[in-house]
Order: C-alpha cells, then sequence, then structure tokens
C-alpha cells in the first residue's frame, strides 16, 4: 500500500510542477541565449541525438558480439572503450568503460549512490528508477530485495557484486547468453538483450520472447 | 560533504518502480534543462563535479523532493548566480537585463556530436601509485564539508584493491576550483559484512571507485 501511495504522490509531484517548471525553463533558456551563451539550434540537436541516435541498442550490438566471438569477449573485458570503439557501432568511445561478467556463481550490478553515473554512450541516459533514492540507497545493502522489486530471483549459490560507480569509470554487465540460442545471428541475440540486463537488474529475454 | 544526496545504505524510500517504455525525457522542459546544462559546461563555465556539487548543496528537503531534472536545474540556476552569468532577477523577468560576460566557447550545432562523447579523466601521474591490486586498505574517516566521492557508508572501512584504474582528475579538489590535482584511482572491494554487519547478504561484495587520497594501508 505504501508504495502505491508513494507512486501517486510522485505523479501529482509531477503534475504540479510542469507549468511552473516549463515556465522556468523557457525563462532561463531565454536569458542564456539572450547573453549570447547558448545557441537554441545547439540545445535540439543535443536532444535529438539522446532522444534519437543514443540507447541500449548500442549495449545489445555489444553484447550480441560478445557472445559470438570469443576474441572481442577478451578485448572488451580487457578494454571495454578500445574493444567498443574497435566494434565500430559507434565512432567515439569515451574512456574508462568497464565491462564485467556475470556467470552461473556471480551476478553484477550496478549503481551510482551519489548520483547518477551511467554509461551513456552504450545505454543512453538513464532511467528515472536509477537516479531515485529507492535504487540508490537500496542497492549496495539489499540487492536481492532490489532485484525482487524488479521481478527477478537469482538461484541462492549465486554471489552478488555492486559496483558503485563513484568516480569517471563507467560500468556495462555484460549478461550470460541464454540457452536455447546456438546458432542465433548476432543480430537476433541483440534482440535479447535488454537495458536492464546490462545494468544488473534483469536478465535477457528468453529465445521464446522474441519473434 | 554529508548531504542526503549521500544515499547508499539509507532505509525507507521503499520499493524501486520500472516504468515500462520509459521515454528519455518525460516533458519538454527536462530536456531543454539537460541540454542546457551541457551547453554550458562545453562553455567551460563549469566541470562536471561543480554542477554535482551544486546539487548536492540544495536543502536536504528540496532536494528529496524534487524530480531529477528540477535538481539540475535548481543547480544551474545557482552556480549561473554564483558565477555571476546570470541574476535571479533575469530569469524573473524572462530575459537579459545586463550583457552576457565573455566565455571560452560557445556549443554550436557542428559540435554536439563531439560532445556525446565522454571526454577523458585521465591525466598524467604526479607520482607512483601508492598501492598495488590485492593490497588491503582502509578508507579514511573523514566528513568534508566540500564535494567529496567517498561515499559514507564506506568510510573507515577495510577492503581490497582490486583493480588500478589510472591517474585521474581529482572531484574532490576540481569542485571546489582548487585544480585538477590528479590522483590514483582504484576499485576497492569490500565483504558486505564489513559495511552492513552480520545481517548482510553473505555472499555480497560491494565495489566503489576510490581516490588515493582516500585510502591508507590497512
Amino acid at each position: 500500500m505504501e508504495h502505491k501511495r508513494e507512486h501517486h504522490h510522485h505523479d501529482e509531484e509531477h503534475g504540479s510542477e510542469l507549468s511552473e517548471m516549463q515556465l522556468r525553463v523557457r525563462a532561463l533558456e531565454t536569458v542564456l541565449t539572450e547573453k549570447g551563451y547558448v545557441d537554441p539550434a545547439a540545445l535540439d540537436a543535443i536532444i535529438e541525438a539522446y532522444e534519437t541516435k543514443v540507447g541500449p541498442h548500442i549495449g545489445a550490438r555489444v553484447v550480441a558480439k560478445a557472445w559470438t566471438d570469443p576474441s572481442f569477449k577478451e578485448a572488451l573485458l580487457d578494454d571495454g572503450s578500445k574493444a567498443v570503439l574497435a566494434l565500430g557501432v559507434i565512432n567515439r568511445v569515451g574512456d574508462h568503460l568497464i565491462a564485467v561478467e556475470n556467470t552461473p556463481k556471480l551476478h553484477n550490478m550496478i549503481v551510482c549512490t551519489l548520483c547518477s553515473c551511467y554509461p551513456w554512450e552504450v545505454l543512453g541516459l538513464p532511467p528515472v528508477w536509477y537516479k531515485s533514492a529507492p535504487y540508490r540507497s537500496r542497492a549496495v545493502n539489499d540487492p536481492r530485495g532490489v532485484l525482487a522489486d524488479f521481478g527477478v530471483t537469482l538461484p541462492t549459490d549465486t554471489a552478488i557484486r555492486v559496483w558503485d560507480s563513484t568516480a569517471e569509470t563507467r560500468f556495462i554487465v555484460l549478461p550470460m547468453r541464454p540457452k536455447g540460442t546456438e546458432n542465433w545471428s548476432e543480430e537476433k541475440l541483440a534482440s535479447l538483450v535488454t537495458r536492464d540486463c546490462m545494468i544488473g537488474t534483469g536478465f535477457p529475454k528468453q529465445p521464446g520472447e522474441v519473434v | 560533504m554529508d548531504g542526503v544526496h549521500d544515499m547508499g545504505g539509507m532505509h525507507g524510500f521503499g520499493k524501486v518502480e520500472p516504468e515500462q517504455d520509459e521515454p528519455v525525457f518525460h516533458e519538454e522542459w527536462e530536456a531543454r534543462t539537460f541540454a542546457l546544462v551541457w551547453a554550458m559546461r562545453y562553455a567551460r563555465v563549469w566541470c562536471i563535479d561543480q554542477g554535482r556539487f551544486a546539487r548536492e548543496q540544495l536543502s536536504p528537503a528540496v532536494y528529496l523532493a524534487s524530480s531529477y531534472y528540477k535538481k539540475w536545474e535548481l543547480g544551474i540556476e545557482k552556480q549561473l548566480a554564483d558565477l555571476g552569468l546570470a541574476g535571479a532577477d533575469e530569469l524573473v523577468a524572462g530575459h537579459a537585463l545586463r550583457p552576457g560576460k565573455p566565455l571560452k566557447r560557445k556549443l554550436s550545432v557542428a559540435e554536439v556530436p563531439n560532445i556525446i562523447t565522454r571526454g577523458s579523466f585521465a591525466r598524467p601521474a604526479q607520482q607512483p601509485a601508492r598501492f598495488k591490486p590485492g593490497d588491503r586498505v582502509r578508507t579514511k574517516k573523514i566528513h568534508p564539508k566540500t564535494h567529496t566521492r567517498l561515499p559514507r557508508y564506506a568510510r573507515d572501512k577495510v577492503g581490497v584493491i582490486e583493480a588500478l584504474r589510472g591517474c585521474h582528475v581529482f572531484p574532490d579538489t576540481v569542485a571546489m576550483g582548487k585544480g585538477e590535482d590528479p590522483q590514483w584511482l582504484y576499485t576497492v572491494v569490500f565483504d558486505g559484512r564489513e559495511l552492513w554487519g552480520e545481517s548482510a547478504e553473505p555472499s555480497l561484495k560491494v565495489s566503489i571507485e576510490a581516490f588515493e587520497p582516500y585510502l591508507e594501508p590497512a
């Protein structure tokens, strides 16, 4: 019940902020434009890039490649930035991208308890829950409880490793390849890779879940 | 600073609530705020840790009650006022009342693809690394009133150096306008029980990315 009430409260807050924030940000943009600090067309281009070009489809390609190409996987785990750049899905990759591998004995989860650090280049901008107090507070001391919020249950003998992104290193989880996907193409495998499985709050889809 | 932004291990915030098919931005003003922050950062008006510190200084009640991009918006207003780049009176008027100050550069449409890539925070080392993988370290018991990236839950705790990540810009100084002062950065891993006591999940390990000044030998 508490959870329902909180959700409702959040919606109300969101609604009441809408008009005030629209006006406030419009004023801010006008002032900064008039002062010659920003070009609104550049702002449009930033927004378009994050709405249409950058997103978890990039990370999904990286994961699918790692599932099919052992030498790429090795390179990815050795130096994430270098390997992703070599893959050529995106033209540039910033430094310090680190891929961490899930195994039957170890499950990795990514969090930023202090703010919202997230591997934008391969996953796009983070979802609201990733930046929210419940996730930031509980991921480090109740990861199984957090996973339960996602409907995810890990085997009890799987150890959990949580990576708190407290610096400018960025992490992406390399999930386990689902069984029953032998001989699948990279493209088809990529369709199994969800955003959440690359954060460690989900598993890839099963073969029967995609057409 | 020991603010409410430092949330690791706190209780009472409730369940995580994933949203199905969540849009990148929920409202237009969120997208504009996001883009404004990036455009001003491109102008070299402030760096990423100065932006973080501005949001950390919001009052705890405001921080907790504000949506994510509202915090960004309030942070940018504070930074603009602190730096004398735009005043509260101008934001109320909705127009510039004074000419802008000259900035180092201005983001153009053509430059946008370049800022989608993260910059590098690696810098040449000032001295050799003090620790190596496998070393046991204790994080310092510090409570600076200024910006730090050593979370409260991981202070005065014993862990093991797992990896050396290179030498990076030091957030604790750069956020305060005191220079980059590059420091070695390590992944330090802790047993769940070292952090949370006997009630911790037995298999849990948690790591932080720790700058060398946060660490001493254990």
